[in-house]
């Protein structure tokens, strides 16, 4: 249905260029492509616990990646639609879910830090400080279990805090590579992502993740996942 | 040779008995129940024909078989230096611990890996012991000034079963490449070209065996399917992020060269194709790859 309504609007000729249309939205062949969301602060503003080099690649290179591939892996479902090519309809499933995974995942990794002086590290207060504080007993008890996972985590992937929404009930979870949330659980809300992919860190942590884990912890940004647990929660 | 066919067993006298007991061998019989099945009387086997004394309790790190810088440019001394000096002996240091004092310690590597992949619901010391052996495979599917193009029978049967050489090269680049996530990309040889578990064909021929192109995640590699691994590229983040970064990299010069293939006689593997004899073969490949020029897409 969407995707009709999106063709109508791209034959009247707002998006049949391939042009970008509203904000991280574009439209292309009657499909709406992605585009790489701005960092809501400079690549050097998380320093020293991320360092600007990494901020940078990580952005630019890894999300823009996803995004990039997300896209083309779009356009060939497109085709192989328009052809009734079942198998390779089947078979565009792994990249769209890598591709379209990873700039989900990355698109809340973002939001999900914060420079200190705009309030990264500080702990999360009102609703969510009290979910935390009545599930697991205290913040520190989170951020234990989330470094815990995150070091025990075999190869790429994530760590997340969820919050089921039908239940308001949080969890901690990982996922494989760029597996977003969601596959763990349909109504599973990121409200906290660590990406614990080597390329989060190598540049400057190299093989020690537990120092990575330890220190992203002065960047999070509370307000942000407490935002999105107040809208979230039932 | 005997040390050089089990390049990581630091438990020499059994590794080659033993390394691969749980597997029927090349003859087919891929993913049989059979295969990984580990029974008291093999384990004993093992500890036997090892001898009092002569077990290696502990996995050692092995030094690569070339200098740390000497692969440069295509991989620099700084990432050798983490990768086989951190990552590698830290793989190496857990797995000795987790082995202490349990059944698997005096076992080779090989037969940990295998025994602890338990079909897909690994046991705990899995992830380390396939690395470690990954690791070891890999820096002898590396060698300062390797590279080229293998040629007798080696090139026919990368021909009969790629197409081509360029076309064995090519997919190999591709498997490395689009690895979602962290793994590693192999060059197999299977015994079983039908591909279908469980099936053991009464009558296997040399029809039946083929190279193939497999990519594995995280740490699984192709052992714990029965197949024989004959080259290898790690396409681990940690492999190649302080040289090239990017995650677009494209691994363009994984140029598995065999110039010593004159050596490589695979007519011996047509009539009875041990795994031993598969070693060998395993072991010329393995000395003429080369690992290089990942670089990134911009």
């Amino acid at each position: 249905m969407a995707l009709g309504r999106l063709s109508r609007k791209a034959l009247l000729g707002l998006g049949g260029n391939g042009g970008r249309l509203g904000i991280g939205l574009g439209l292309v062949r009657g499909f709406e492509t992605v585009t790489l969301p701005d960092l809501p602060y400079d690549y050097g503003a998380l320093e020293p616990a991320i360092s600007a080099e990494i901020m940078l690649l990580h952005h630019q290179k890894h999300h823009q990646a996803y995004v990039s591939n997300y896209n083309k892996a779009l356009e060939q479902l497109q085709d192989a639609i328009s052809k009734g090519d079942v198998s390779s309809v089947v078979k565009l499933q792994s990249a769209i879910k890598f591709n379209g995974g990873g700039h989900i995942n990355h698109s809340v990794f973002w939001k999900n830090l914060a420079p200190v002086q705009e309030g990264g590290g500080e702990p999360p207060k009102r609703s969510l400080g009290w979910a935390i504080d009545t599930q697991f007993g205290s913040l520190e008890s989170i951020v234990v279990k989330m470094n815990t996972e995150g070091a025990a985590l075999q190869g790429s992937g994530w760590v997340w805090l969820a919050l089921d929404k039908e239940g308001t009930k949080l969890s901690i979870e990982t996922t494989a590579n760029q597996d977003p949330l969601v596959t763990k659980g349909a109504t599973l809300v990121p409200l906290l992502g660590i990406d614990v992919w080597e390329h989060a860190y190598y540049l400057q942590y190299k093989n020690v993740k537990p120092d990575y884990l330890k220190n992203i912890w002065k960047v999070v940004n509370w307000k942000y996942a407490s935002e999105v647990f107040e809208k979230e929660s039932p | 040779m005997a040390a050089l066919l089990a390049p990581v067993a630091t438990t020499k006298p059994i590794s080659l008995p033993c390394a691969l007991v749980p597997s029927t061998g090349l003859h087919g019989n891929l993913g049989s129940p059979r295969r990984l099945q580990w029974t008291k009387k093999m384990q004993r086997l093992c500890v036997r024909k090892a001898g009092p004394g002569k077990v290696t309790a502990k996995f050692e790190l092995k030094p690569p078989p070339y200098p740390l810088n000497a692969l440069e440019p295509h991989m620099s001394k700084d990432t050798f230096e983490y990768h086989w000096g951190k990552h590698h002996r830290t793989y190496v240091e857990n797995l000795n611990k987790q082995i202490a004092g349990t059944e698997l310690e005096g076992m080779s590597l090989e037969d940990i890996v295998v025994m602890t992949y338990n079909k897909g619901d690994f046991l705990p010391p899995f992830n380390n012991a396939a690395q470690v052996w990954n690791h070891d495979f890999f820096w002898e599917s590396m060698k300062p000034g390797g590279g080229g193009k293998p040629s007798g029978e080696l090139l026919q049967v990368i021909k009969r079963d790629f197409g081509s050489f360029e076309k064995f090269v090519g997919d190999f680049k591709t498997a490395a490449a689009t690895q979602f996530g962290s793994g590693w990309a192999w060059l197999a040889y299977k015994a079983n070209r039908l591909g279908v578990g469980n099936a053991v064909n009464p009558n296997p021929s040399e029809e039946d065996k083929k190279l193939v192109i497999v990519k594995s995640p995280n740490a699984v590699n192709p052992l714990v399917w029965d197949y024989y691994p004959l080259l290898t590229i790690d396409v681990w983040e940690h492999a190649y992020y302080l040289d090239f970064q990017v995650s677009s990299v494209i691994i363009k010069g994984i140029v598995p060269a065999f110039p010593y293939s004159h050596l490589c006689r695979v007519s011996r593997l047509r009539g009875r194709c041990t795994r031993a004899a598969f070693a060998r073969i395993s072991l010329y490949a393995r000395n003429f790859i080369v690992y290089c020029e990942c670089f990134s897409a911009d």
